[in-house]
């Protein structure tokens, strides 16, 4: 019965924040429901016994991704509202696309839940009362798919390189340290010496 | 109040679904495209967990959790070329962007 209020209560506000995900006027607000829907959906996640799931969604959603949005759409100076042109028009065909997909979609569910490979599945097993979820995850995911994560791994530095090349940019009238220039002057090129005269001085033009 | 598989199936297919009409209405907002992006990825998530919880095999949450590492180099990745897009042209208008069309 709780379980039944919570499920409705987070699945409503997940489907209600992602529909003002996409059709807020600003698009600052747009990131905060995103933010709220992946909230909620952690809480789903949590009703379905993946714990570890959930906080990851918080923690690499909501403080990772999410804030990356808002700093990219805070520092560009755009103007949202000619964005927006064309709003209307594209509604319908919007809509009559996004009904027959979900239409598809939930009967396509119902047919497996039913008849097909999740047939008979009518309550959440959840894994194991004495394993936490943690400890069933370390264990499927260091030994069977152990490459895989790796390979994620790989994914995401290949990501990290990918951005930094692609933001950075070389400005000239910015003064950068060398630090390898620094460390290869040698006595040739960083001293002069000059042959004064006693008693005459140096003016300031012999000294450049 | 019986909380079976299709309701968790039914909650992703919603958001899958307004996913793919925030694509379809923000044409010329690549940010909000991001975002839909965003949302359809976390809609297979949902129900990658649900069919884990219901079959009782922690497989599904692995990939959950590869979707989300893929979900989050996509971000990165996505909002670099944005940035520098915005950089060439002062603008994010993507319904006339032709720079790569050859």
């Amino acid at each position: 019965m709780l379980q039944g209020i919570a499920f409705y209560l987070l699945s409503a506000v997940a489907v209600a924040s992602g529909l003002l995900v996409v059709t807020a006027r600003n698009p600052v607000h747009s990131v905060l429901w995103l933010i709220l829907a992946f909230f909620s959906s952690a809480g789903l996640f949590v009703l379905l016994g993946a714990e570890f799931l959930a906080m990851l969604l918080v923690v690499v959603y909501v403080g990772a991704v999410a804030v990356l949005f808002l700093f990219v759409v805070m520092m560009l100076d755009v103007d949202f509202v000619r964005l927006r042109e064309g709003y209307a028009t594209y509604l319908p065909l919007a809509a009559i696309v996004a009904g027959v997909l979900l239409a598809e979609m939930i009967m396509i569910s119902i047919v497996v839940v039913q008849g097909g490979a999740a047939a008979g599945a009518t309550a959440p097993a959840f894994a194991g009362e004495d394993v936490s979820n943690v400890e069933v995850i370390g264990r499927v995911l260091y030994t069977d798919y152990v490459y895989i994560f790796q390979a994620s791994g790989l994914v995401l530095l290949i990501a990290m390189i990918g951005a930094i090349i692609l933001t950075l940019r070389k400005r000239p009238s910015v003064r950068r340290q060398d630090p390898a220039d620094q460390t290869n002057r040698d006595r040739r090129t960083s001293v002069e010496i000059k042959g004064v005269v006693t008693g005459v001085g140096v003016t300031g033009e012999e000294l450049r | 109040m019986e909380v079976t598989l299709q309701h968790y199936l039914a909650v992703g297919a919603m958001l899958f679904t307004i996913g793919v009409f925030g694509i379809f209405v923000n044409r010329k907002n690549v940010i909000i495209i991001l975002m839909s992006i965003e949302l359809i990825l976390l809609a297979v998530n949902i129900n990658f967990v649900a069919f884990s919880a219901y079959l009782n095999d922690a497989s599904g949450q692995i990939m959950a959790m590869f979707v989300l590492t893929v979900a989050a180099a996509e971000a990165a990745v996505g909002l670099a070329i944005l940035v520098t897009f915005f950089r060439n042209r002062g603008d994010i208008a993507v319904d006339d962007a032709n720079v790569m069309k050859g």
